[in-house]
């Protein structure tokens, strides 16, 4: 493999145990995957899945009582047991991240010129004078209006739509390596969401970022990433290739997932398809397949063990025992 | 921002019309007549008459009030009805000392709460969080002129490296002054500060939760540096507020710790003048008791303006 190949980010077999209020959890279990220079990535799955854990703990930024186990190398280099210092230099300056909640991700009481130029004059160690310029630039190509002047205006001073882009600013400061994007979009306003994730894309291209992009929202990761992967009650149930995913469905998750998307033209009063259950307890996961209490066509053969991700297609995996019956299913829930 | 302050200080004068009246009209309705008081029992009515309207007392309600406001306006207090000196200047020498004293023990307060305070909740749950947080519970509990007792056993009795009680003045210098108020202002001190201390852990591990923190984190800062750039000032706004609230406790605390070790303050003038029916005196040092506690809490309220940018704007 030569250099220009060689993954910028490879994880493998990453674990998370976080100490909940319930107990030791394993939010994460073996989570892998590569990511080489300029690649997306989508994690999509519903609220405590493990796919924010799986972002934390790629940044270093899980709770001190969080045991995590595996490997994730950046440019080979291992970042899990790294001391927290030595993470210091890596977040923001080569691994970053844009929050969930423009609302609340920035300091009320600090200008936003002094947040955004914060990791600049952090890792660059350049001076307030030139700091200063290169935030106004930044804002600027973000596509804040009037940079110059509002640079020391207060997050309060904006809207939403406009403190994400001051934090996606912030987060690329320092020319990031890989960006990861949690839920960027889940608090805009409709408006304002494709417009957020379009300058996220243009970004990722201009400077040939990595980038893993959390969702839980099918569409934003089909119209985003190269590559997503499924996460269910801690685990990967499902990764491959987009278009491949989304063609040919293998994880009764997946299509559960699929189906429950809310579409404008259906029927009046058509129900709007859900999965049953609930997402199980991370404290309390069954020994088998994480969905089997949720599944439709569950066997006997899943509640015994966590079944091992077979192969469906070039680089498209799923961890299911019963892809013969789902696979001839995906089909149908393709058709829109 | 200079609407802020106007609004603030409408605000602060309204609170002073409403003390005063509160003030005037409590001691007035106090049962048992000043003249009747000085004169003693045994006095003949005509005298205790004589007396009455000597003080004025025999004026309208409405008017005597308006006089004691145009006093207050122009500095006329009038005389204590005990000493027969202008009360103006009884309580400008007691001010000396309770002044000072005031400063110093909020001084200790805010250094002795802000330190335990920090350190407790940058080491959450740890053990040095749990010592310190039980001190606090313990220092919670204790009566200031108890306390104060035990330190002028043990400072002044045992070690003798202080006195026990009495003002040196400022005379010689400020060091001997400050020396006679060491003891009476770490005994005011230590009760407050175990509740601020209180106060800015939770402040603090409340803003360490917010989700701006994990942002600073994500940036590449360290822990201490996020708590010190990034949580410090957004935690300050609740010490504060509790701190202006302490300022009264403090006030009030003095009476008694005046009282503990002979400091002739303005806590031990109001607490004679109360005994001696002094009626005259009380209420001006109420007043002025009021006044410190409300304009104390009028900076407090410019403050949080000056810390938190949204204060400005929400506000006009």
């Amino acid at each position: 493999m030569s250099h220009a190949t060689a993954p910028l980010i490879e994880v493998r077999d990453l674990g998370v145990r976080l100490n909940t209020s319930r107990g030791p959890a394993q939010a994460v279990r073996g989570v892998s995957f590569a990511l080489r220079r300029g690649e997306t990535l989508g994690l999509v799955g519903e609220s405590g899945c493990g796919k924010s854990v799986t972002a934390l703990a790629l940044m270093g930024l899980l709770p001190d009582s969080a045991v995590v186990s595996g490997s994730v190398r950046l440019d080979g280099a291992e970042l899990v047991g790294l001391s927290d210092s030595s993470y210091c230099k890596l977040r923001g300056n080569r691994i970053s991240m844009i929050f969930q909640e423009p609302m609340t991700a920035l300091n009320p009481m600090h200008t936003i010129g002094r947040q955004v130029a914060e990791p600049l004059r952090r890792h660059t160690g350049c001076s307030a004078a030139s700091a200063r310029k290169e935030t106004i630039a930044l804002l600027d190509r973000v596509g804040l209006p009037d940079a110059a002047k509002r640079v020391d205006a207060y997050p309060h001073q904006f809207s939403g739509g406009q403190r994400q882009r001051i934090t996606i600013a912030m987060a690329l400061a320092c020319q990031p390596d890989v960006l990861i994007a949690d839920e960027p979009t889940t608090a805009l306003d409709v408006t304002i969401q494709g417009q957020i994730l379009d300058l996220i894309a243009d970004l990722v291209e201009e400077r040939g970022m990595s980038m893993i992009l959390i969702s839980h929202d099918l569409g934003v990761i089909a119209e985003n990433v190269q590559r997503m992967m499924v996460m269910y009650g801690g685990t990967v149930v499902e990764s491959g290739a987009t278009d491949a995913v989304f063609m040919r469905m293998g994880h009764p998750y997946t299509q559960g997932l699929f189906r429950a998307r809310p579409r404008l033209g259906a029927r009046k009063g058509t129900r709007l398809k859900t999965i049953a259950g609930t997402v199980p307890e991370l404290a309390d996961l069954p020994a088998g397949c994480t969905f089997a209490d949720r599944c439709g066509i569950v066997e006997a053969r899943c509640r015994v063990a966590l079944p091992a991700a077979v192969g469906v297609g070039a680089g498209h995996d799923v961890r299911c025992l019963r892809t013969d019956v789902s696979m001839a299913d995906a089909a149908g829930a393709v058709r829109v | 921002m200079s609407l802020f302050i106007l609004r603030r200080i409408l605000t602060l004068v309204a609170t002073l019309i409403a003390a005063s009246l509160i003030i005037f009209l409590v001691l007035d309705a106090l049962p048992g007549n000043a003249a009747q008081m000085l004169m003693g029992v045994d006095a003949s009515p005509d005298a205790v008459r004589a007396l009455t309207v000597k003080l004025g007392l025999d004026q309208p309600l409405t008017y005597r009030y308006l006089l004691w406001i145009k006093g207050m306006m122009v500095g006329e207090l009038g005389n204590s009805y005990v000493y027969g000196t202008p009360v103006a200047g009884l309580i400008a020498e007691r001010l000396v000392l309770t002044v000072p004293l005031a400063i110093m023990s909020m001084l200790i307060t805010v250094v002795l709460a802000l330190a335990a305070g920090i350190y407790t909740a940058a080491n959450h749950n740890k053990l040095g969080d749990v010592g310190v947080m039980s001190l606090t519970q313990v220092g919670i509990a204790l009566p200031n002129f108890w306390f104060a007792i035990l330190l002028i056993l043990l400072f002044a009795v045992k070690l003798q490296w202080l006195s026990a009680g009495g003002f040196a003045g400022w005379d010689d210098g400020i060091w001997p002054g400050i020396r006679s108020l060491l003891l009476p202002s770490i005994s005011l001190a230590v009760v407050q500060a175990a509740i601020l201390a209180r106060v800015t852990r939770s402040a603090v591990l409340e803003v360490l939760r917010e989700d701006f923190v994990r942002t600073a984190r994500a940036k590449g800062l360290g822990k201490r540096e996020v708590l010190w750039r990034h949580v410090l000032r957004n935690a300050m706004i609740p010490v504060m507020t509790v701190m202006g609230l302490q300022f009264a406790n403090l006030l009030a605390g003095t009476i008694v710790i005046e009282n503990v070790f002979y400091l002739p303050g303005l806590g031990r003038l109001i607490f004679q003048s109360i005994a001696n029916r002094d009626l005259i005196v009380v209420r001006n040092c109420v007043m002025l008791l009021a006044a410190m506690v409300v304009t104390v809490n009028f900076v407090v309220d410019v403050l949080y303006a000056f810390i938190d940018p949204r204060i400005k704007v929400a506000n006009l």
